[in-house]
């Protein structure tokens, strides 16, 4: 076992990110992300073969991305929200070409330029495709700097075995606050052969093309379709969660990231009040893990979704619950951060 | 009997697919002589724009990707840092390389980039039906310059040759035309000198070339070809901005 | 055991330092930590904060609102972090740089003059160091050799003369604490 180091969430993912295997960064500097930036040249520009390019724009460095990515590379870009926006074209391409990358949000407070204080209402964007066409990321949410360094290899594994972007959405506080880390020896997993669609150059074999578009219609709903079927691969094996304390809980509450951690708070604290709180604390927001919520909802009639936004994952908890629970939200937004008092007063008028 | 003339092994047996009189074709005709002059097809890696060329992929018979409206420049950056013995070029119009796509095509010449830039200037957007380009001279009658490029509200029309060669990062800058032979056969030793600096890791090299849209100029080719001429070639002067010693 | 400490100051007087050698000191230990800094314009020349949580449990929040502990270097954080300590929790303020007296009386406070300590040191830098070697024989939380042996895994690499000064820093922080305690 290796020793415990105590690092930034920032700096944290640029060293599991390497570690996995990822030699190729291309960024952009913003806030509160900009210390993985700085981890990464520090760290590549010193690696053989090993690739940082601050790029002139978040656009770019998607592109380059794009580019890295066609030849069979791990390769990686970082943004905080605004920065994201931008990419947004970049990664639709990528999803359409299906090919294999993360791109790391550490959200703040929006719309516009917003705050540079932890925020997550860059939900919708992150699951629901987030660029023009039908597509999806694979979208990872770790509520701790431990599981920044976990997920962000499983991002990697992930994006490979599925040929499609994954994201590892973050938020400010996780990427700025330190914690201790190890950087656990992993199992190996057998991840498919890029052979077959990485550009190399075409010695000893036909050319090969990557070409996100087909202009007759019919061909381009086959490639949806396709895509489409990966998306339920997705849904029926990679869904994770964690839940704690769902029997015999008065309420549940669904959270994820940071806010989750909070909600363990409030469970705590309520407990000595006799209150009895559930969490589900969903890891993968895409795909969503719907079926424990809607399972849970069978048995316990109240949840209370908390998320630094105006309410975006609880669309996703209502679709899953589908009428059988009375679903309420409380959210904070524009950086601010709800306080484990407010949730706890939130929580007691639900079970007045 | 000897063989004086056949299809270069970088194209593929597909018939090009552009309009009547455009120099799409002489052009990527160029740039496949050019690959497989220096025997390099095999490990080229070609990024076509958004565009008339973005049919590229299908006429090259190399590796290739397509990039989004402007980007091809940062693609190609992330394909050459990635591989860096590969031969990396993109084929970029003026919508996508002087509009759209400044900010990718000055930072990559800029870094000093190893990768070589086949720049197609026909002075207005094909795809789209004749939109004025970055690069439509003043005066020019497009689909949205009704009256003319009027330079008081549309600027004037962009020289991305002169433009990129005051970049230190450059290694090779010129421009040229296809509107007769004599153009043509200067235009192969241009574009030579451009895949040749690559292979010598000289950093970045761009060709503009001046190019005809018979079709959104409402011209035939002869016409279109005279007007290249007679318009293009005294704002957009031909020759070489920038060359390394060793190249030139 | 859930510790809850603000650490703030002036941007310069390394408050985060000290933050981060505690939560070091506290992971050696084998306790679970969190160091929280404040972010953003606040860096830039005004006050700058962070928060350290250790505890012998997970640590769930990560967000304090009311700290057990405020450790001020300077008036400004006094003035803005007082009202928020927890009942019957302690300020430890630096007495060189802070002219007024705490307003409440439900908390405990203790004054080192850090400022003065660290100059007669040599070095006024150290003012952290002391404030931080008084919180420690103060609280206990952390063995006084694990802060040592954070210090000398955080400055690696810097030369030995700032470690030692470091050190000595601590220990008079320590020593004060120990005076006051057996005086009272």
């Amino acid at each position: 076992m290796e020793e415990k180091m105590l690092m930034k969430g920032n700096e944290a993912i640029g060293e599991a990110a390497i570690r996995a295997g990822c030699h190729f960064y291309f960024g952009y500097p913003i806030t509160p992300q900009s210390e993985l930036t700085a981890y990464m040249a520090k760290k590549l520009l010193k690696m053989k073969d090993a690739v940082f390019v601050q790029a002139e724009s978040e656009i770019a460095a998607i592109n380059m991305v794009y580019g890295a990515a066609s030849t069979g590379v791990r390769a990686m870009t970082s943004s905080s929200s605004p920065g994201i926006s931008l990419k947004q074209e970049g990664i639709s391409y990528i999803a359409c070409a299906e090919l294999p990358c993360v791109i790391v949000n550490m959200q703040r407070g929006g719309p516009g330029l917003g705050s540079i204080q932890p925020g997550q209402a860059d939900y919708f964007q992150a699951t629901k495709g987030g660029g023009h066409g039908d597509y999806h990321l694979i979208v990872l949410a770790p509520s701790s700097v431990q599981e920044l360094v976990d997920l962000t290899m499983d991002a990697f594994d992930l994006a490979d075995k599925y040929t499609n972007p994954a994201m590892i959405l973050g938020d400010g506080l996780i990427g700025q606050m330190m914690e201790a880390v190890e950087f656990k020896e992993r199992k190996k997993i057998n991840l498919p052969d890029k052979e077959g669609w990485t550009l190399t150059g075409c010695k000893g074999r036909e050319k090969k093309y990557i070409v996100p578009f087909n202009l007759d219609p019919y061909e381009m709903e086959k490639l949806n379709l396709k895509i489409q079927e990966k998306y339920n691969k997705l849904k029926e094996k990679e869904v994770r969660y964690e839940t704690v304390n769902l029997d015999n809980a008065d309420l549940i509450i669904v959270a994820y990231g940071i806010v989750a951690r909070i909600a363990k708070t409030v469970m705590s604290n309520a407990k000595k009040e006799g209150i009895n709180i559930g969490l589900i604390r969903p890891i993968t927001l895409f795909p969503f893990p719907e079926k424990i919520i809607a399972e849970t909802s069978e048995k316990v009639n109240k949840f209370l979704v908390v998320e630094m936004s105006m309410g975006q994952m609880v669309e996703d908890v209502k679709l899953a619950v589908n009428g059988k629970a009375e679903v309420n939200f409380y959210g904070r937004v524009g950086g601010v951060i709800p306080t484990q008092s407010e949730i706890l007063t939130e929580i007691k008028k639900y079970l007045k | 009997m000897k063989k004086v003339f056949e299809s270069p092994k970088s194209l593929t047996k597909d018939p090009f697919t552009y309009c009547p009189g455009c120099h799409h074709g002489i052009a990527h005709r160029l740039v496949a002589e050019a690959l497989d002059e220096f025997g390099v097809r095999e490990k080229t890696i070609g990024v076509c724009p958004v565009g008339c060329s973005v049919f590229a992929y299908v006429f090259f018979d190399c590796d290739m990707i397509c990039a989004a409206h402007g980007r091809a420049p940062a693609v190609a950056t992330g394909i050459k840092r990635a591989k860096p013995d590969s031969i990396v070029f993109t084929y970029q119009g003026d919508g996508d390389l002087a509009s759209i796509g400044t900010a990718e095509i000055v930072h990559t010449a800029n870094r000093g980039e190893n990768i070589t830039v086949i720049f197609i200037n026909n002075a207005i957007y094909g795809m789209t039906g004749g939109q004025m380009a970055p690069t439509t001279l003043v005066g020019q009658v497009t689909q949205t310059s009704p009256y003319g490029r009027d330079p008081k509200t549309m600027g004037y029309p962009i020289k991305v040759a002169e433009m990129l060669s005051t970049l230190k990062g450059v290694a090779y800058i010129s421009r040229v035309a296809l509107s007769k032979p004599a153009y043509i056969l200067k235009a192969k030793k241009a574009i030579r000198k451009a895949f040749q600096s690559q292979i010598e890791g000289k950093g970045f090299s761009l060709v503009e070339i001046l190019s005809t849209c018979p079709t959104n100029w409402g011209l035939s080719p002869i016409e279109a070809n005279k007007w290249l001429e007679e318009n293009m070639i005294p704002y957009y002067p031909l020759g070489e901005f920038k060359t390394p010693e060793e190249v030139s | 055991m859930l510790e809850r400490i603000v650490i703030s100051g002036f941007g310069g007087q390394g408050v985060m330092l000290i933050g981060r050698l505690l939560a070091y000191a506290g992971m050696i230990e084998g306790k679970k930590v969190a160091w929280i800094p404040s972010y953003g314009p606040e860096m830039r020349g005004g006050t700058a904060n962070c928060t350290v949580l250790i505890s012998s449990n997970e640590i769930g929040s990560p967000i304090v609102s009311h700290p057990k502990i405020l450790i001020a270097m300077n008036q400004p954080s006094l003035d803005k972090f007082e009202s928020n300590v927890s009942d019957d929790g302690l300020i430890i303020l630096n007495d060189s740089l802070i002219e007024r007296e705490v307003k409440r009386n439900d908390v405990n406070v203790i004054k080192i003059p850090a400022d003065d300590i660290a100059d007669k040191l040599g070095n006024s830098r150290a003012a952290n160091m002391v404030v931080l070697g008084a919180y420690v024989e103060q609280s206990g939380i952390v063995k006084m050799d694990t802060i040592f042996k954070a210090l000398e895994k955080v400055l690696a690499g810097r030369n030995k003369k700032l470690l030692e000064l470091n050190k000595e820093a601590l220990k008079q922080g320590a020593e004060l604490v120990r005076k006051g305690k057996s005086n009272g």
